[in-house]
């Protein structure tokens, strides 16, 4: 609501050193309607998720998915911490595998960028193809379910970690780059100066690049985050679910919910529809929470990579 | 830069390689970790592929009996050969012309925003549900269009069945994936308007051109070339189908599949359904290959045309 009053106001004010026809103040208002209109559009939909996570169930079973619903509860939440649901569980594996994968794939990727970049590295050519010829040809879903089974990258943590999600050579273009467009005098220099390699590397570079490392960081950390992959190819046993893919199944979860309360009689009535929105709001929690220094550095990440050097 | 490659690159000469890895171990030695791992799940994948072209049996894994084309076979005489293909290329047209189409335009009107607060807060918005992952999408989608408690149904006083109507979902499809996606993909259009010289506007300004005009002669010619690389990338991926999108929207529902499965999640159903690694693993080939020519010919294209576009 704000924001419309923004749209109607703020032109006129910034913009006084251009006077505009009335057909252009127009213009400019449908242009600001425009942007809110697709902007609430884009974020109402989790609003919805959020409220009705928050509805009761008899609420939501007379008056169906609603923005104001005629009950509140928070028995859904309740729900999601009973000692015999697995959100906890599967809340800790997805953590770990976010965690560690996302710092070893960004060293992982920084080192094979800043070698790309590195001009004294005669095969830094041979090796862009290296690469480049597995983002345009590959051999897919049946010999890399294969080559994981072999590697034994099955129903444990390290299905979701290892396959796929671990290097990106997408990112590691973004940070080659990235050093290109940083001076080769002060590689030259820092040498002169006496500097070894892995303090040139990691004590001036890596600082140097924090930009696009904080971008690449976030590509892998959503991709972990939000990966439902490799659970559903790799993963049988439900203690290494991920959140995804434990949201994905989540109908078999309720029915075993429901079961043991009904035993225990604390609920009759299992809340079905708002233990799915409160499971996908727990599981949207960090991403919401993060989200202002997530898309600041996004952002700013894009423009690095599209602008380069 | 000229300057500095002509005093230190060398590499035109030919060298020792044991010479070349042992000088420069420390480089080699950061990038082993990203070639190894490489190598492990692209380089060595590649010897599955003949199974294609056996009849496999996990006792004897790559070693099982050959049976030559007949998985192919096998595969282009169903119908879902066609259907699949159809259908990947239909929904990926239908996402890459109205999905540019719509970037573009929201790029050029978010442009003509003024007002710094107000779009920056618009523009979070806006990029907000591309980090949400499809599995949440689905049972938000699934809120809004069921046929009991759905949020469209209520507020229309329908009772449509959705999910079992396979004509409404293309339009469907392509709401979510603009709906997901645009926030994300305006940022490299806007990025490139950004760059435009701002003297161009002043003096069209100046000549007394209207907005309009500025927008039809100035932006919309000089965001061409970025365009045109955005969507030749995305030609050259056509025929892969987005898995995590519609296995987390379609699942298991056979009513949609005739208008919605793509090759993508048809490899994946037929391995865990039929079990059999061949006839997957031949559909899966049939992609690899046509997919390698036109990501191909895309990006040697980019590289011709455009030469300051390509990441590569």
């Amino acid at each position: 609501m704000n924001s419309t009053v923004a749209a109607t106001t703020k032109p006129s004010n910034t913009n006084n050193k251009i006077k505009h026809s009335t057909g252009e103040n127009v213009g400019t208002f449908l242009i600001y309607l425009v942007v809110a209109l697709f902007a609430l559009i884009c974020v109402l939909p989790f609003v919805l998720v959020i409220i009705v996570s928050f509805s009761s169930e008899k609420s939501i079973t007379i008056n169906g998915y609603s923005f104001w619903p005629s009950e509140w509860s928070a028995a859904a939440y309740k729900m999601l911490f009973l000692p015999s649901s697995s959100v906890p569980q599967s809340y800790l594996v997805t953590t770990i595998a976010t965690v560690f994968g996302t710092v070893v794939a960004s060293f992982v990727t920084f080192g094979a960028g800043y070698t790309l970049a590195n001009r004294s590295c005669r095969y830094r050519d041979g090796l862009s193809l290296y690469f480049y010829i597995t983002m345009v040809f590959s051999a897919g879903l049946v010999p890399w379910y294969m080559m994981c089974k072999m590697l034994n990258c099955y129903d444990n943590i390290w299905a979701l970690i290892v396959p796929s999600l671990m290097f990106n050579p997408f990112n590691m273009f973004l940070v080659r780059n990235f050093v290109r467009g940083i001076p080769a005098e002060l590689n030259e220099s820092a040498k002169i100066d006496g500097a070894g390699e892995v303090k040139i590397a990691f004590g001036i570079y890596f600082p140097l690049c924090m930009p696009v490392l904080a971008t690449i960081a976030l590509f892998y950390a959503i991709g972990y985050w939000n990966n439902y992959f490799n659970a559903v190819m790799l993963v049988n046993d439900e203690k290494y679910y991920s959140l995804q893919m434990l949201l994905f199944k989540i109908q078999s979860q309720i029915t075993a919910l429901s079961k043991l309360s009904a035993g225990a009689t604390v609920n009759v009535n299992p809340p079905k529809e708002s233990f799915k929105m409160a499971t996908s709001v727990i599981t949207m929690g960090p991403i919401i929470i993060l989200y202002p220094f997530l898309q600041k550095y996004f952002v700013k990440g894009m423009v690095v990579g599209a602008v380069k050097g | 830069m000229s300057k500095a490659s002509a005093l230190v690159d060398v590499s035109k000469k030919r060298v020792n390689p044991f010479k070349e890895l042992w000088t420069n171990k420390f480089l080699y030695l950061l990038a082993l970790p990203a070639v190894v791992y490489t190598f492990i799940f692209s380089y060595l994948t590649l010897p599955y592929i003949v199974i294609a072209f056996e009849k496999f049996n996990y006792k004897t894994g790559v070693f099982s009996p050959f049976v030559g084309l007949k998985n192919f076979e096998y595969f282009f005489k169903s119908s879902w050969a066609w259907t699949v293909t159809r259908n990947t290329l239909v929904i990926n047209i239908l996402f890459l012309i109205v999905g540019t189409v719509c970037s573009v335009v929201l790029a050029i009107v978010l442009n003509e925003v003024k007002a710094k607060k107000f779009l920056k807060v618009s523009q979070s918005m806006m990029l907000f549900p591309y980090f949400i992952s499809w599995v949440i999408v689905s049972y938000m989608l699934q809120g809004i269009l069921g046929t009991e408690t759905g949020l469209l149904n209520n507020l229309m006083g329908t009772r449509i069945n959705y999910y079992s109507t396979p004509g409404y979902w293309y339009p469907i499809l392509l709401i979510l994936n603009i709906w997901k996606n645009t926030g994300y993909n305006t940022i490299v259009y806007l990025a490139a308007i950004t760059g435009i010289d701002e003297g161009l506007y002043e003096a069209a300004y100046i000549d007394g051109a209207t907005r309009f005009k500025r927008i039809i002669y100035i932006t919309i010619p000089l965001l061409a070339p970025t365009i045109c690389i955005m969507t030749l990338m995305s030609v050259g991926r056509i025929f892969y189908g987005d898995f995590g999108m519609l296995y987390a929207i379609i699942r298991d529902n056979s009513s949609l599949m005739p208008i919605a499965e793509v090759i993508d999640t048809y490899v994946y159903r037929t391995f865990k359904n039929t079990g059999d690694p061949s006839l997957s693993m031949a559909i899966g080939l049939y992609q690899s290959i046509v997919g390698f020519i036109l990501v191909f010919t895309a990006n040697w294209i980019v590289r011709k045309k455009f030469p300051d576009g390509a990441l590569f």
